[in-house]
C-alpha cells in the first residue's frame, strides 16, 4: 500500500511534466492539423538553456534559490519560445497549402537538425545537476518483510505539481476567456474563413507555438531540476510519450492533454515498479499504438466523421 | 531577377538580415556561445566560445543579406515550375546509363583508386545498401503513399533473422536470405494489419512506436538475441560454395588469381547490387499490375478505391510487407558485410535517413532514390577527405559529426523549395498510344483526401 | 396504378432506414424501392439527406436501423431474403436469385460482390493517373483474380495478359462511349469539368454493376453537357441493362429521364410515384418552396403552376441544346 501510494506521487510528477509538453503538441494539432514533431526537441533545448542560465548565474556568484529558479524559468521560457517561432517560421509556415506529409517530414527533419546542433554544440555526454530542491514531507510510515517504507512528498515534487496546477489554470483561462484565444479557436474551426474575418492566422499560428514552446520549457527545466541529468536526446521519448499523452486525452483537447499526460505519467511508473524497468518505453508505446487503433478521438475529443 | 539593385531593396534587405541576426544571437546565445563540459572531479563547468559564436552572427548576417539582395526573397519558384520534369527517353538513357555505371563501378574502382580502393569499394556497398533500401521504402511511401517511420524494424527483422539462424542452425548466407526476408515481410503483415487503418500521420507515429518497440525487444532479450552486445561472427556469403579467404580452396586460389582483400567487396558489391536491381525489377513490374495500381490509386483517393470494389486494407498490407520483405533482403545483407550486429544500428535515425532519401529523391521516383542515396551518403562521405575543408575548420574537423544535422537540414530545405523531390513526375502504368509523363502538380502524394 | 413497376420487380429495397449522428437524426424511417431497369431520382431541398441515404446504400456509412436488400438474378428472392436477414447473412441465394445485405457489408464489397457502383458528389477521380488507369482501377477485382493475385502477372502468364487485354478493350469501348477517347494517356486531374463527371460515370460501369448510383451528375453541367448526361444514362439503361438511381437538383434532368422518384425532405420520404405524380405532390411544392404551415391554403395554387413552371425549365434545357 505504501508502495503503492508512493508509486502514485512519482507518477503524478511525471504526469505533469508529460501533460504541459502534451500541451504544444495538442495546440499545434488542432489548429493547422499537423505533429509538430520536432516539439520534443524544443523541450530538450529549453533544458539545456535552463542549465546553462544555472550555470552562468553561479558563475556571477547569484545563488539565492527562490531568484535563481524565477530567472531559469524566465529565461527558458523566452529563449525557448523564440525556438519555438523560428522553427515554426522556417520549417512549417512555407508549407501552409502543401501536401499533408510535407510539414510532417519538414518537423522530422527539423527534430534530426535540433537533436545534432546540440549535440555538436553542446557535446554528447549527459549532463548531470546537483538538486535544488531538497527534503520533503511525509506522508505515510509503514513497514514491511524489507523494514520501514516511507512514503515521501518531496518539495520538488510538490513544486511541479502545484505550478501544472497553476499553468493549467491560467493557459485555459487565456484560451477561453482571451481575444487570442478566441482567434485560436477560430483557426482551428476553419482557417479560411478566420483569415476572412480579419484574424491573423500567421500571428496566431506563430502565437501557439510560442506558447506551446514556453509551456514545454516549464517542463524542461522541471525536468532538468527533478532528474538532475540532461542530454541531446532527451527529447525523443520525451516527445513520443507527450505525443501519445496528447492522442490519449484527445488531441485537440487542453484538458484531454493534461489527463493524459498523468495517465501517461501513472502507466509508465507504476509499469516500471511492478513489472520491468527495460520495458516501459514499450508499454508507453503500446499504449500510443492501442489508443490510436480503438479510440482515435481519445478520452476527451471529439469524434470525426470521415467526409465522403 | 537579381538586375534590380536599387537604394530601397539594399535598405530593406540590410534591415531584414539585421532582424535575422538579432534572432539568430537569441537563438545561439545559449547553444553555442556557452558549453557545458563535464570536468572530472569538478563537475560541470561553463566554457565560453564567442568567437565561435560571433562567426556564426556573421555567417547567418552575410548569408540572409546576399540571399536576399541576390533573390529578392522568395524561397520558392513559382508553383508549377519546382520540379523537373524531364522527358520519357531521357529518363531511360539516364537509367541505363546507371545501370552501365553501376555494373562497371568496381572495376573503374580497383583500376583507379589503388591503395584507397577498400575504402571506395566500401562506399559504393554502403551507397548500394542504401539504394536497394530506399527502393524498398519508395514501394510503401512512394507509391502506396503510407508514410513509414519504422521502416529500419524490418532492416532489423532481416538482420537478426539471418544472425540468429545462422548462430542456432549454421545456415549459410543463400539459404538464409529467403527466409529472413519472409520473415520481415511477415512481420510487416502482422504490424500493419492493426495499424493501416489509421491516417496518414497517426500511421506514421504507430510505425515508428512500432519500430522502437522492435529495437527494445532486441536490446532487451538477452537470452536470444544476446542484447546490447549484439551477435558476432556472423558468416560471409560464398560463391557456390567458395569462400572469400586467404588460402587453398578458396576463390582467389581457384580462379588462379593473387589474394586480394578487394575481391570480397566487389563480391559483396555484386551481391547487393543485384538484390537492388531485384528490388527495382519487382517494383516496376508490379506498378504494371492490378496490385501495383491499386496502390497508386490508394496513395491518390482512397474512398474512391474503396467505390471501385477494392479492398484497401489488403491492399495496403501488401504495399507494407512487400516494402518490408526488401528491408529483410537488405537486413540481412547488412549483417552478412557488417558480420556484427546489435541493437544499435536499427535506431530511428536510420528510418529517418532512409525516408529522407525517398523524399529528396522524390516520392515513387526509382532513379530520384539512386541520385539522393548518392547524394547524402557518398556526399558526405567525400567530404571528409577534402583537405580543403579540413584548412579551414582545423584537424579534428570531421564531417561525419555533421552529417546529420545536413541531413536534417536537407529535409526541411528540400520540403520548403522543392516539396515534391527532385524528381517527381510519373510515369503512366499502362498506355493506349504513348506514354506522356505527368507533372508533379497533378500526382497526390498520400492522405490528401 | 395498383403497384407501380418498381414495386413489383425491384432491383433495390431499403427499408426503415435511419441514420443518427449523436442527436442528429439525418435519414429517419425511410423505405422505398428502386424498380429494376429503371431510372429513380431521389430528391430533396439542401439537407434532406440524400446523400447520407447514399452513402448507407454504398457502404460508406453504417445506418443505425433498417435493410436494404440487393437483388441479383430472375425469380423469387423471398426465401433468400428470409435466409438471409435470419441468419445473420451478409448474402444469399436460392436457384438464380440472389440477395445482398448491403447494410451488413463493407464498402468494397458492396461494389465487388453486390455490384453496386458509385460517383461522388465532389468528382472522385484519380488525378495523377491517366484515363485509362483510372478505368484500369476499376476493373481491379477481375484483373486481381486473372492475375492470380499478383503471383502470374509478376511472370506475366498468358492467362493474365489475355486478362488485361480485354481490361483494356472494356475501358477503350467506355472511353469511346462518353468521348474521351483521344485523351486517354492523359491525366484525368487535367480534365475540364465536365469530361470528369462523365469519366467517373465510366469509371464506374467499368467495375460491371447491376445497378449505379450517381450523387448529382448534372451538378456544375452546361445545359449542351447535361443534354449528353441523359443520353449516356439512358443509353447505360438499354444496352446494360443497369439500373440507375441518382441524387439531382436540376429538375430537368429529373422530370425527363426518371421513371420513378423519391422525395426526401428532413431525412422523411414526403413523396414516391411517377414525375407526373410528384410534380404535382403539394407536399413537394410545399418542401420545395418553403410554405409555412399557414400558408398551405396558397398550395393549390401553387400546385397549378407547377407543370407549366417545369415544362418551361425544360423547353429552356432543350432550346440549349440545340
Amino acid at each position: 500500500m505504501e508502495y503503492f501510494l508512493q508509486q502514485l506521487v512519482n507518477g503524478v510528477t511525471l504526469g505533469s511534466i508529460y501533460g504541459l509538453i502534451a500541451i504544444g503538441y495538442t495546440m499545434v494539432y488542432g489548429i493547422i492539423g499537423m505533429i509538430n514533431f520536432a516539439h520534443g526537441d524544443i523541450f530538450m533545448i529549453s533544458a539545456f538553456i535552463a542549465l546553462i542560465t544555472f550555470l552562468a548565474l553561479a558563475a556571477l556568484g547569484i545563488t539565492m534559490l527562490p531568484l535563481v529558479l524565477v530567472i531559469m524559468f524566465v529565461v527558458a521560457m523566452v529563449f525557448t519560445g523564440i525556438w519555438g517561432w523560428a522553427v515554426e517560421r522556417t520549417a512549417y509556415r512555407p508549407l501552409r497549402g502543401s501536401f499533408r506529409l510535407a510539414p510532417l517530414i519538414s518537423a522530422i527533419g527539423m527534430s534530426i537538425a535540433l537533436q545534432n546542433f546540440v549535440q555538436l554544440t553542446q557535446d554528447a555526454r549527459v549532463k548531470p545537476l546537483a538538486p535544488q530542491i531538497q527534503g520533503g514531507i511525509t506522508l505515510m510510515e509503514g513497514a514491511n518483510e524489507n523494514g520501514a517504507i516511507v512514503v515521501q512528498l518531496s518539495y520538488m515534487q510538490m513544486f511541479i505539481i502545484a505550478v501544472t496546477v497553476v499553468l493549467m489554470t491560467v493557459f485555459s483561462l487565456l484560451v477561453s476567456r482571451t481575444r487570442l484565444g478566441r482567434a485560436q479557436r477560430a483557426c482551428e474551426q476553419d482557417q479560411k474563413m478566420a483569415r476572412l474575418l480579419g484574424v491573423d492566422t500567421n500571428r496566431t499560428i506563430a502565437i501557439t507555438f510560442i506558447s506551446g514552446a514556453g509551456l514545454a520549457a516549464v517542463a524542461g527545466t522541471m525536468f532538468l531540476l527533478y532528474y538532475g541529468v540532461i542530454d541531446f536526446y532527451i527529447g525523443f521519448l520525451a516527445g513520443i510519450k507527450a505525443f501519445t499523452a496528447a492522442v490519449l486525452g484527445g488531441i485537440g483537447s487542453l484538458p484531454g492533454a493534461m489527463l493524459g499526460g498523468l495517465l501517461i505519467g501513472l502507466i509508465e511508473v507504476f509499469w516500471s515498479a511492478y513489472f520491468s524497468v527495460e520495458y516501459k518505453d514499450v508499454a508507453a508505446f503500446s499504449i500510443l499504438a492501442i489508443v490510436l487503433i480503438f479510440l482515435p478521438s481519445g478520452l476527451l475529443g471529439k469524434p470525426e466523421v470521415e467526409k465522403v | 531577377m537579381a538586375g534590380d539593385v536599387s537604394p530601397g531593396r539594399f535598405a530593406s534587405a540590410m534591415k531584414d538580415a539585421v532582424i535575422t541576426t538579432v534572432i539568430a544571437a537569441a537563438l545561439f546565445f545559449f547553444l553555442v556561445a556557452y558549453k557545458t563540459t563535464l570536468v572530472t572531479g569538478i563537475g560541470l563547468v561553463l566554457e565560453q566560445r564567442w568567437d565561435r559564436y560571433l562567426w556564426l552572427l556573421v555567417a547567418v548576417f552575410v548569408l540572409r543579406f546576399s540571399w536576399l539582395m541576390l533573390t529578392g526573397g522568395r524561397v520558392r519558384a513559382p508553383k508549377s515550375k519546382v520540379t523537373i520534369t524531364p522527358r520519357g527517353d531521357v529518363m531511360r538513357y539516364a537509367g541505363i546509363a546507371l545501370l552501365l555505371l553501376g555494373i562497371a563501378l568496381p572495376f573503374i574502382i580497383t583500376a583507379t583508386a589503388g591503395r584507397g580502393q577498400r575504402l571506395y569499394l566500401d562506399l559504393s556497398i554502403l551507397i548500394m545498401t542504401y539504394v536497394m533500401l530506399g527502393w524498398g521504402l519508395n514501394i510503401v511511401v512512394g507509391l502506396a503513399g503510407l508514410l513509414d517511420l519504422g521502416y529500419v524494424a524490418f532492416y532489423a527483422v532481416g538482420a537478426y533473422s539471418f544472425a540468429l539462424l545462422a548462430q542456432y542452425t549454421g545456415l549459410g548466407f543463400w539459404a538464409c536470405l529467403p527466409v529472413a526476408g519472409i520473415l520481415a515481410g511477415f512481420w510487416g503483415m502482422i504490424l500493419g494489419f492493426p495499424v493501416l487503418r489509421l491516417r496518414g500521420d497517426y500511421l506514421a507515429i504507430v510505425t515508428l512506436a512500432f519500430g522502437e518497440i522492435i529495437r527494445v525487444v532486441l536490446l532487451n532479450w538477452y537470452s536470444f538475441t544476446n542484447g546490447p552486445n549484439g551477435i558476432s561472427n556472423i558468416p560471409k556469403p560464398t560463391l557456390f560454395g567458395i569462400d572469400f579467404g586467404r588460402g587453398e580452396g578458396n576463390f582467389a586460389d581457384v580462379f588462379g588469381l593473387d589474394y586480394s582483400s578487394s575481391h570480397r567487396l566487389i563480391f559483396l558489391y555484386y551481391i547487393i547490387f543485384i538484390l537492388a536491381l531485384v528490388t527495382n525489377w519487382v517494383t516496376m513490374r508490379l506498378r504494371r499490375l492490378p496490385v501495383g495500381r491499386a496502390w497508386e490509386a490508394l496513395r491518390e483517393d482512397e474512398i474512391a478505391c474503396r467505390s471501385l470494389g477494392i479492398n484497401t486494407t489488403n491492399t495496403k498490407l501488401t504495399a507494407f510487407a512487400t516494402g518490408a520483405m526488401f528491408g529483410g533482403f537488405a537486413g540481412s545483407f547488412f549483417a552478412t558485410r557488417q558480420g556484427f550486429i546489435s541493437p544499435e544500428s536499427f535506431t530511428f535515425i536510420e528510418s529517418a535517413i532512409i525516408l529522407a532519401i525517398v523524399v529528396l529523391g522524390g516520392m515513387g521516383s526509382q532513379i530520384g532514390v539512386v541520385i539522393a542515396s548518392v547524394v547524402m551518403i557518398g556526399g558526405i562521405e567525400m567530404l571528409r577527405n577534402l583537405d580543403l575543408l579540413k584548412s579551414v575548420l582545423g584537424d579534428n574537423f570531421d564531417p561525419n559529426q555533421y552529417r546529420m544535422l545536413i541531413f536534417g537540414l536537407a529535409m526541411v530545405v528540400i520540403m520548403v523549395w522543392r516539396p515534391r523531390g527532385l524528381i517527381s513526375s510519373r510515369t503512366p502504368s499502362i498506355a493506349l498510344k504513348k506514354r506522356k509523363r505527368i507533372g508533379a502538380d497533378m500526382v497526390a502524394q498520400g492522405e490528401g483526401h | 396504378m395498383a403497384t407501380a413497376g418498381w414495386q413489383d420487380n425491384p432491383i433495390l429495397t431499403v427499408e426503415h432506414l435511419t441514420m443518427r449522428f449523436g442527436g442528429l437524426v439525418a435519414v429517419d424511417d425511410l423505405g422505398f424501392d428502386v424498380g429494376k431497369g429503371d431510372i429513380t431520382a431521389l430528391i430533396g431541398p439542401n439537407g434532406a439527406g440524400k446523400t447520407t441515404v447514399f452513402n448507407c446504400i454504398t457502404g460508406f456509412y453504417k445506418p443505425t436501423e433498417g435493410r436494404i436488400t440487393m437483388r441479383h438474378g430472375e425469380g423469387d428472392h423471398g426465401g433468400a431474403l428470409t435466409e438471409a436477414t435470419g441468419k445473420g447473412l451478409r448474402f444469399a441465394s436460392s436457384g438464380p436469385a440472389s440477395v445482398h445485405l448491403l447494410e451488413r457489408m463493407p464498402d468494397f464489397q458492396i461494389s465487388a460482390r453486390a455490384r453496386v457502383a458509385r460517383t461522388f458528389q465532389n468528382i472522385r477521380l484519380f488525378g495523377g493517373m491517366t484515363l485509362l488507369e483510372n478505368l484500369m482501377v476499376a476493373q481491379h477485382k477481375n484483373l486481381m483474380v486473372a492475375s492470380g493475385y499478383t503471383f502470374a502477372g509478376l511472370f506475366g502468364l498468358p492467362g493474365y495478359r489475355r486478362a488485361n487485354r480485354q481490361a483494356m478493350e472494356l475501358a477503350k469501348y467506355w472511353l469511346e462511349t462518353v468521348g474521351l477517347i483521344d485523351r486517354a494517356d492523359d491525366p484525368a486531374g487535367d480534365l475540364p469539368y465536365g469530361d470528369q463527371r462523365r469519366l467517373e460515370i465510366a469509371r464506374a460501369m467499368c467495375t460491371g454493376p447491376q445497378l449505379l448510383c450517381l450523387d448529382e451528375p448534372a451538378a456544375g453541367l452546361n445545359p449542351r453537357e447535361s443534354g449528353e448526361l441523359n443520353d449516356l444514362l439512358r443509353q447505360i439503361r438499354q444496352d446494360h441493362k443497369t439500373s440507375i438511381l441518382l441524387i439531382e437538383h436540376d429538375m430537368g434532368v429529373v422530370m425527363e429521364i426518371s421513371d420513378h422518384i423519391v422525395v426526401l425532405d428532413y431525412g422523411r420520404k414526403i413523396a414516391d410515384g411517377t414525375p407526373e405524380e410528384v410534380r404535382t405532390d403539394p407536399a413537394v411544392i410545399a418542401a420545395y418552396l418553403g410554405v409555412e404551415d399557414e400558408e398551405v391554403d396558397d398550395i393549390d395554387v401553387i400546385a397549378a403552376d407547377m407543370p407549366e413552371v417545369a415544362t418551361r425549365a425544360e423547353g429552356k434545357r432543350d432550346g440549349g441544346g440545340a
